[in-house]
């Protein structure tokens, strides 16, 4: 069996993301290192915004906060400050947490309190139909960017490196073995960690940009700059002259990790110690 | 106990730590700021949280999460960062996490005047937030009252799972006045329903009791239940029913009814009046020094002061008001919370706006100006 499967609630089932998107792999990887890592869900609270990504907290029985477009970090702040002890994961996506949401991101980052953020990454925005997102890559279709994305895209984990976030790592859908160990270390981190998830919206980037279907784009995760856009005489109008790489070459793994006082013990906050790792 | 010399703001930070608030999550603001710093200093003492967020979205964020966590939590902010909270101000309505929210009114539209007086937030308080919500906003008028308002607001935050908003303007937060600042008993602190019985997993957390508010455990208590701003059902998971969906929107109005009762409007000198001035806040009390001069002057004029502006005490309006001829609606805004006199008042009642803009207090003057409209007309009550 698979272990997490307990964790899941069968009456919130079934999902609402789409066939052949990447999230469903990150929320199955998130509950197994949960299972794992914990006891019994008692002592974790999740905590989303709005998006795709967002809606993941709601699947598993957990203390479950589903908040508004791009704060979930200053609601986790709030809870954090209040119940030290818990394990507080705050579910977001790259439109909620780096668009609407950047602001909170930024400083949940430089405070340093011991929140793990998982940033489910799919370069667009899903939920209101496919458009650009500041993670969108340059030249990319979106139904906002008909001509083109004319704008560069942010690289998370570099942002929030140099926001002082204390532990950075990125992970992808096409390799939850990876992914669970990273969440794993995420999680046990004394700090605020954060992991960007790359993780392929199949109805809308992918059709947008003519990238196939979900397992294409999982295996487009490995392809770095290969050109992958498949029958481009289907969308002969929708390439970029000179070709572009659809697929950044990103790197993988932990790519951050100092320790230095979280905001509780700056604080001296009573009853952060008793944290569950 | 003695008498303190503390101004409004100051007032308004000793009152929160009266009723029990542990979490004030804010960002900085004319003129409410004092409130954040007075409580930086008071909180960390008593093993409280005070944290500085990075704007006013995340200070009401910061604000319902510590909320969720059992935290009493509050913020204060002014006429901008009252506008940016409003969002959350409604998902803490839909999600029915108890907050208090004081804003302190200054000069507005947009940056305005920061440090002078309006009171212009009235109708932004009560529609500020899309989707139809019933809210509570309470205005004090003296230094004394915004302590006791504080504890008032907290009380019904927690009693019915609501925000509240605490709404006075620039001159009563940075006035001073010798207050007595008397602690409530434990008796006079609510706090929140909570569930009794052990954590299983057939909780239901919007399962309303005989007051319309549902059992609300904290975060962390074993209680794992789903909190979210789409319309839910009472276990907490989105629906698009239409039929929950009205069912839910009409226990969050219902729940809300007890209100005026709680905190009645003020009757001064309104028994054998033929004039009546309607004035709320700060303006109240310019009110009943120029209804004092117009008896001296034989003229026999009192004042109807609301203390919770919304929701309305519709029957204690009309009964009271119902039968004037004539009242002046004296406030601080080109003309707000007149529309609810006109709304609920016969037609037989003239009403008459007395505005002040530009960023000075009422003066005693201008309401005699009203009043005088009215008597050198001839109308007189009934």
């Amino acid at each position: 069996m698979n272990p997490g499967k307990e964790l899941l609630r069968q009456e919130m089932m079934p999902h609402i993301l789409c066939p052949g998107c990447g999230h469903g792999i990150v929320l199955n990887t998130l509950v197994r290192v949960l299972a794992t890592r914990f006891s019994s869900m008692d002592q974790v609270a999740l905590v989303a915004g709005i998006g795709c990504s967002s809606r993941i907290v709601g699947y598993i029985d957990a203390y479950t906060l589903h908040t508004t477009h791009g704060r979930a970090l200053s609601f986790a702040t709030g809870l954090k400050l209040s119940r030290p002890e818990l394990t507080v994961i705050v579910i977001t996506g790259d439109g909620d947490g780096l668009g609407i949401g950047g602001n909170h991101l930024i400083h949940a980052a430089r405070r340093n309190l011991d929140l793990t953020c998982i940033l489910f990454n799919n370069e667009t925005y899903g939920m209101t139909g496919g458009q650009l997102a500041p993670t969108t890559v340059p030249h990319a279709f979106t139904t906002t960017t008909p001509y083109g994305n004319k704008e560069p895209s942010f690289d998370a984990a570099a942002l929030l490196k140099a926001c002082g976030a204390t532990f950075v790592a990125r992970g992808q859908a096409y390799r939850p073995d990876l992914l669970e160990e990273l969440l794993n270390r995420a999680i046990a981190h004394r700090g605020f960690s954060f992991v960007d998830v790359m993780t392929d919206c199949t109805e809308y980037f992918g059709r947008k940009n003519a990238l196939g279907g979900g397992s294409d784009l999982l295996f487009s995760q490995t392809r770095a700059d290969e050109e992958i856009a498949r029958d481009l005489d289907e969308w002969p109008r929708l390439r970029h002259p000179d070709g572009f790489p659809l697929r950044e070459i990103l790197p993988m793994g932990v790519l951050h990790e100092v320790s230095r006082p979280t905001l509780e013990e700056m604080m001296g906050l009573a009853g952060y110690e008793a944290r569950e790792e | 106990m003695a008498i303190e010399l503390v101004s409004g703001n100051e007032a308004c930070a000793r009152g929160a730590i009266a009723a029990g608030c542990n979490f004030f999550g804010g960002y900085p603001i004319s003129p409410s700021s004092e409130i954040a710093e007075t409580l930086a200093k008071l909180l960390p003492e008593r093993q409280g949280i005070f944290i500085q967020m990075e704007d006013e979205m995340a200070s009401v964020g910061s604000v319902l999460g510590a909320s969720l966590g059992g935290a009493k939590a509050m913020t204060a902010t002014s006429g901008p960062g009252f506008t940016l909270m409003q969002e959350h101000l409604g998902y803490a309505t839909l999600a029915e996490i108890p907050c208090v929210v004081v804003d302190v009114m200054r000069v507005g539209p947009s940056t305005g005047v920061p440090t002078a007086p309006s009171q212009g937030d009235v109708m932004q308080a009560r529609w500020g937030s899309h989707g139809d919500r019933e809210v509570a906003v309470l205005a004090p008028a003296s230094v004394k009252e915004i302590y006791d308002m504080t504890v008032n607001a907290f009380n019904i935050a927690e009693r019915l799972r609501t925000p509240v908003v605490l709404m006075f303007d620039e001159v009563l937060a940075h006035m001073r006045e010798g207050v007595e600042l008397f602690q409530p008993s434990v008796e006079e602190l609510w706090s929140r329903p909570r569930p009794v019985d052990h954590p299983s997993s057939t909780f239901q957390p919007y399962s309303p009791n005989s007051e319309g508010v549902a059992l609300m455990p904290n975060f962390g208590d074993g209680y794992h239940f789903h909190v979210t701003g789409l319309m839910h059902n009472e276990k907490g998971f989105p629906t698009t029913h239409p039929e929950t969906i009205r069912q839910l929107m009409a226990r969050l109005k219902r729940k809300m009814e007890p209100l005026p009762l709680w905190l009645p409007a003020e009757h001064y000198r309104l028994k054998d009046a033929e004039v009546a001035v309607v004035a709320y806040g700060i303006t109240a009390r310019v009110a009943k020094e120029a209804v004092d001069r117009l008896r001296d002057q034989g003229i026999l004029a009192g004042v109807y002061r609301p203390r919770i502006l919304w929701p309305v005490g519709r029957s204690d309006l009309i009964e009271t008001l119902g039968k004037f001829q004539s009242i002046v609606v004296a406030e601080m805004n080109q003309g707000q919370w007149v529309e609810v006199v006109e709304r609920y008042l016969p037609n037989s009642v003239r009403v008459l706006l007395q505005s002040k803009l530009g960023g000075e207090p009422m003066t005693t003057e201008e309401i005699l100006d009203g009043c005088r409209e009215f008597v050198k007309k001839g109308v007189r009550a009934l």
